[in-house]
């Protein structure tokens, strides 16, 4: 029998492990991100990062653990109430993912659109609110193939966070953005974090930017939660790990080489075989 | 040997799991499809994208046929002494066969490859799992519109591509050849039955307007999220669609002009 959470953790793992099939990507996760908390995760390329976003999100569920949601537990809910769940999250894809057949501005608006019952003119005030907010609200016309990748991570943004939610999940929010973007995108989270009393969870590997504006950074690595604490904890850490992470050391616990699997070796003898 | 039968095996299992696949996709479009009738503007909006695209190239072949059908109907009605009845053989022509199979195999040229690289496209650039992310169905959201479009624009476009082949013939006919106006269409109207030709050539469109969407969409839901796995599906679309059209013109026609 788990206890309920305290009403203001908005997302909460415990002892999560997450994966593919047969394959584990990360195992004994636990973590939280409260109201009010900037939550950056953290790790190197291919640690699970995004896998852990997902399980946040419902669209995999965890081998073994518990990932609740505003008090919810996710797996095994039915397909309604995880719609429902979804409808108070808003999530900043990777890529962007924005609608290629839609403008900027119809990007912005499809939330609005799908899920609440606004008038048009409460729909234009609102998506150029948005837009003005990530500095694009000139580009509303736009088709997407006509901005840049930068642009299109705004846009994403914007419409992430045009339906006001409880809690919002960055990936890679910096990725791709310039100095100035990237400062600006930062500050934005934090103060829409403040403003909405909500809960963001920031997957990046960015250690400055990050560090600036988070209450909370929880680092991954080799399959595992590596360390927590808030940045200036973690900056006076003296843990191998998290110094090698924060410093960006080619040397250290952290492998900088993919390991080697039998997969691998087999591959490599089948190709020899073939070559004498 | 063993290997051979299992490869057999693997061949007829997967088959069988793919049609499985289709129809379960197939489905659930219509299971949802009281999305379409509370919101007609996206259904609108795709019955104009693909119904507007296709327009000129249906109507350029349509016309061509028409020409073709008049040529070729006049060599050998004129060993008969018949030439008075192109206008029936063209307009029966068009109505009951080449009508719904020509549109239906354009159709499934340039609006279903379109359907299914959109959606295949969606797919890999995240689109998808970002709109189910929002609480949004893409199934309801991006697959029923383009169904019911798909499905709508069909025997529009199969009428059209009839009307201007008829036009096509009578240009050929009438025009070049001299056949007497009168009788090309006053055989036309008294050999040209509402529901046996119109109706049944109707039916037929309307059948390959859900065949081909149907497959055009599960092709794109169903593609590898890359270049290549895009470029496949779009290609099974044309081949899978096309075969579908000509086996099920084959059942239809013997349901319905067979004795």
């Amino acid at each position: 029998m788990t206890t309920a959470p305290p009403p203001d953790i908005i997302l909460q793992f415990t002892d999560v492990s997450l994966g593919y099939g047969d394959f584990t990507v990360l195992s004994g996760i636990s973590m939280e991100a409260r109201k009010g908390q900037v939550v950056a995760l953290m790790g190197g390329s291919g640690s699970g990062k995004t896998t852990l976003l997902r399980a946040a999100t419902g669209q995999i569920t965890a081998q073994r653990g518990q990932v609740r949601a505003f008090g919810q537990d996710i797996a095994g809910i039915g397909s309604e109430p995880l719609r429902k769940l979804r409808q108070r999250m808003g999530v900043l894809f990777q890529q962007g993912a924005l609608f290629t057949d839609l403008n900027v501005f119809e990007n912005v608006a499809f939330p609005l659109r799908e899920h609440t019952r606004i008038s048009e003119d409460q729909i234009h005030e609102r998506v150029l609110e948005k837009l003005d907010a990530v500095g694009l609200q000139a580009a509303a016309h736009l088709r997407i193939s006509e901005i840049s990748g930068g642009m299109a991570r705004r846009v994403a943004l914007a419409r992430a966070i045009v339906l006001e939610p409880e809690l919002i999940l960055y990936d890679e929010p910096f990725a791709g953005l310039d100095p100035i973007s990237l400062g600006i995108a930062a500050r934005l989270i934090r103060d829409l974090t403040d403003k909405l009393n909500c809960a963001s969870v920031l997957i990046t590997h960015d250690v400055a930017e990050s560090f600036n504006i988070a209450d909370r950074v929880y680092m991954v690595g080799q399959g595992k939660l590596i360390a927590e604490g808030s940045p200036a904890e973690l900056s006076a850490s003296d843990d191998s790990y998290v110094r090698q992470f924060l410093d960006g050391e080619p040397d250290g616990p952290i492998a900088f080489h993919y390991p080697v699997s039998p997969a691998y070796t087999q591959w490599l003898e089948q190709r020899r075989g073939r070559r004498s | 040997m063993i290997n051979a039968i299992s490869r057999l095996g693997k061949r007829v299992r997967l088959s069988i799991m793919g049609l499985g696949d289709f129809m379960r996709l197939a489905g659930a479009i219509l299971i949802r499809s009281g999305a379409a009738l509370r919101r007609p503007r996206l259904v609108s909006q795709q019955v104009h994208f693909i119904g507007n695209h296709s327009l000129l190239i249906i109507a350029v072949s349509g016309l061509f046929v028409g020409f073709v059908l008049g040529l070729q109907g006049y060599y050998t009605l004129s060993r008969y002494g018949s030439e008075e009845a192109l206008g029936l053989l063209v307009a029966l022509s068009l109505t009951r066969e080449l009508g719904p199979v020509v549109t239906a195999l354009l159709f499934a040229g340039r609006a279903g490859t379109s359907l299914t690289a959109e959606i295949g496209l969606m797919k890999a650039g995240e689109q998808l799992a970002a709109m189910e992310v929002m609480a949004v169905d893409p199934i309801r959201r991006v697959l029923v519109p383009r169904f019911w479009g798909g499905v709508i624009a069909m025997p529009v476009l199969a009428a059209v591509f009839s009307m201007v082949g008829v036009i096509g013939g009578w240009v050929v006919g009438v025009m070049l050849i001299g056949i007497d106006p009168g009788a090309f269409w006053s055989q036309m109207q008294e050999g040209v039955d509402v529901i046996n030709d119109v109706l049944n050539g109707f039916i037929k469109s309307v059948v390959f307007g859900v065949a081909v969407t149907l497959v055009a969409l599960h092709a794109g839901w169903t593609a590898r999220a890359t270049p290549e796995g895009v470029s496949r599906a779009t290609t099974r679309t044309v081949v899978h669609s096309s075969l579908l059209i000509l086996g099920l013109d084959f059942v239809m026609t013997a349901l319905m002009f067979g004795n």
